[in-house]
């Protein structure tokens, strides 16, 4: 193993992380670049790495209307891991909720998209999230509240590997398991990066699943990229009926761009230079 | 005053079914009653501050009231980035109902003194803030939080606080109270909580050294009433803010930023009694330390006609 691949964990048996990406993921990727060079910075690494997470739920898992952002029967998704917005925002803009146009002016004065989601500015966004550990207990309201409600609504709640450092998210968990919150659904971008460096080595987290099962959920993991794989993860299924479930999906911080994958360095940037920008289009063009 | 504020979220609950409790591990058999009748609006979590603003928080974005209980100090400090940025940024119908606001756990240490909560959730953009003097105050401010569409810290006393509150005079959140003085030159007294029924008792010794005070209670320090401030204070022959507070961003600070920044000039003479900046390092009861920091009727008074006795000396 060299030294650009210390801290790097392996994967559970059986699972990989190395999924082609096909044309749609690509289109959703440029959405982020386009984002990027917007705003001239942007968490590049944190926003590639969990697409597909957020493109299967709104492809395929949740119930909601575009056109009726604030829907009462919708199903919840909150990106907890703020600074991944940029892939939120790419959804967001696919499927109608807000104009491309606004990704030019990310970050920026006037823009309604900023570094991190808010709530009440970008239309489709649940929760306004940036201070990591915050999504989770938000969920649990959430899910709390379709049940009073007799609501079938379910509730995703999106997190990095970094933000379930902070306790908050613990407690939530806590608080999960004890009200059986079947509707809640716990989603970790596992990319086995954060800020300072590899999770193994700044603060790590195995065994992961073990920790999600004894706080009351049930567990699964899979291949982050692999679409079909996660569809089923996140539909509810039978034996998970009386329990929140989570879904730990191992991913590859700057997936999609080479030079920036499994880069801890790549997990934000800013001042692109003209060539970087033209290696990040040249790795997303549209094929053939 | 605390017994007061719990039933009250029961019958709010009773006719407005967007009401919930949540407490933090508060006393076994809290609002039994309202758990057994309406049991999926009655949750006693954990010692899990950051998450039950979270979940509250949750709640209130799809329709519900969440009035969430625990501790002031823990309700205030603990969670505080839940409550700005679930509850604050979001601007959220959530109100917060801390026990023991102020000196009320003496004998338990600093660890449980609520004494910079008013000042930390003053800080807060669209936050209330609020602090009634009795019971009867609390079942007002109960009733009025129904319809309030932001969040509000609603501090508690310690309990069986005298009732000096009066029905006649109404309640409407950020709206200040009066005992009006005969004088056009009187002292001024200001306060809030359970201050002000010990700010009308030195009121009432001052009378009787023949110095003629108003009171000015202040149950919303957030949104704090302008227009009362404002009327009242310029004409003080003497502005004596009193509260069971740290010095720093409370009441006191509350009624000095309303007169500078009408562009006061002039201020009356001002005395500021409440809690300085130092941890409190002693036991005993909240009364012990409220004569501590000279915050007992016949202290304030002293404190006052010292003041006014000075001011004339300096004059002549």
């Amino acid at each position: 193993m060299g030294s650009r691949d210390r801290g790097r964990p392996t994967l559970p048996e059986g699972l990989s992380n190395q999924c082609r990406l096909d044309e749609r993921s690509r289109h959703l990727r440029r959405l982020i670049l386009r984002g990027l060079e917007g705003g001239n910075r942007g968490h590049v690494g944190s926003s590639m790495s969990l697409v597909e997470i957020l493109r299967v739920l709104y492809d395929d898992i949740l119930r909601h209307d575009p056109r009726n952002p604030n829907w009462p029967l919708r199903d919840r998704c909150i990106l907890s891991k703020g600074h991944g917005c940029l892939a939120l925002y790419a959804l967001l803009v696919d499927k109608g909720y807000v104009d491309a146009g606004e990704l030019d002016r990310f970050c920026l004065p006037g823009g309604r998209m900023g570094g991190h989601p808010e709530r009440g500015k970008v239309p489709g966004v649940e929760a306004s999230t940036g201070a990591l550990g915050h999504g989770l207990s938000i969920g649990v309201g959430m899910a709390l509240a379709a049940r009073t409600q007799r609501r079938d609504s379910r509730v995703f709640v999106v997190m990095g590997d970094g933000e379930i450092n902070e306790g908050s998210v613990w407690e939530a968990a806590l608080c999960a398991g004890k009200h059986r919150l079947a509707n809640l659904c716990a989603i970790v971008d596992y990319n086995k990066i954060q800020s300072a460096g590899f999770t193994r080595e700044i603060q790590d987290l195995e065994p992961l699943t073990d920790k999600w099962r004894s706080f009351g959920f049930a567990v699964s993991e899979t291949d982050g990229y692999d679409i079909a794989r996660l569809r089923d993860a996140f539909a509810r299924t039978s034996d998970n009926t009386d329990k929140p479930l989570a879904v730990i999906c191992h991913t590859i911080k700057g997936k999609g761009i080479p030079f920036a994958e499994n880069q801890p360095r790549w997990h934000h940037h800013s001042k692109f230079t003209p060539e970087i920008l033209a290696e990040m289009r040249d790795a997303l063009r549209p094929a053939g | 005053m605390r017994r007061t504020c719990v039933d009250m979220v029961h019958r709010l609950a009773k006719k407005d079914e967007r009401v919930v409790f949540i407490g933090s591990d508060l006393s076994p058999g809290l609002l039994a009653e309202m758990k057994a009748e309406m049991p999926e609006r009655h949750y006693m979590e954990g010692v899990t501050e950051a998450n039950v603003i979270g979940m509250a928080a949750g709640m209130a974005m799809d329709g519900f009231i969440p009035f969430v209980n625990t501790i002031a100090t823990f309700i205030t400090r603990r969670c505080y980035e839940q409550v700005a940025l679930d509850l604050c940024l979001h601007d959220l119908p959530v109100r917060l109902i801390g026990n023991g606001g102020g000196l009320v756990y003496a004998p338990l240490g600093p660890t449980h003194l609520a004494v910079e909560d008013i000042a930390i959730m003053r800080a807060l953009p669209n936050m209330t803030v609020t602090a009634v003097s009795d019971a009867d105050e609390m079942a007002r401010l109960m009733e009025a939080s129904l319809d309030w569409p932001h969040p509000i810290y609603i501090r508690l006393g310690k309990g069986g606080d005298p009732i000096i509150s009066r029905p006649e005079n109404g309640f409407e959140i950020g709206r200040g109270l009066a005992r009006e003085a005969a004088s056009s030159e009187p002292v001024v007294l200001i306060s809030t909580g359970v201050m002000t029924a010990r700010a009308l008792e030195a009121a009432d010794i001052l009378a009787e050294q023949g110095i003629d005070a108003e009171v000015l209670h202040f149950h919303t320090l957030k949104p704090i009433d302008r227009d009362l401030i404002l009327a009242r204070a310029p004409r003080a022959r003497c502005l004596c803010i009193v509260e069971e507070h740290s010095l720093i961003g409370g009441l006191g600070s509350a009624v000095l930023d309303t007169l500078v920044n009408a562009g006061q000039c002039r201020l009356p003479p001002i005395r500021r009694l409440g809690i300085p900046d130092r941890f409190v390092d002693s036991y005993g009861g909240q009364d012990d330390l409220l004569a501590r920091f000279g915050l007992q009727p016949p202290q304030i008074a002293t404190t006052i006609a010292k003041s006014i006795a000075e001011r004339r000396v300096a004059r002549a």
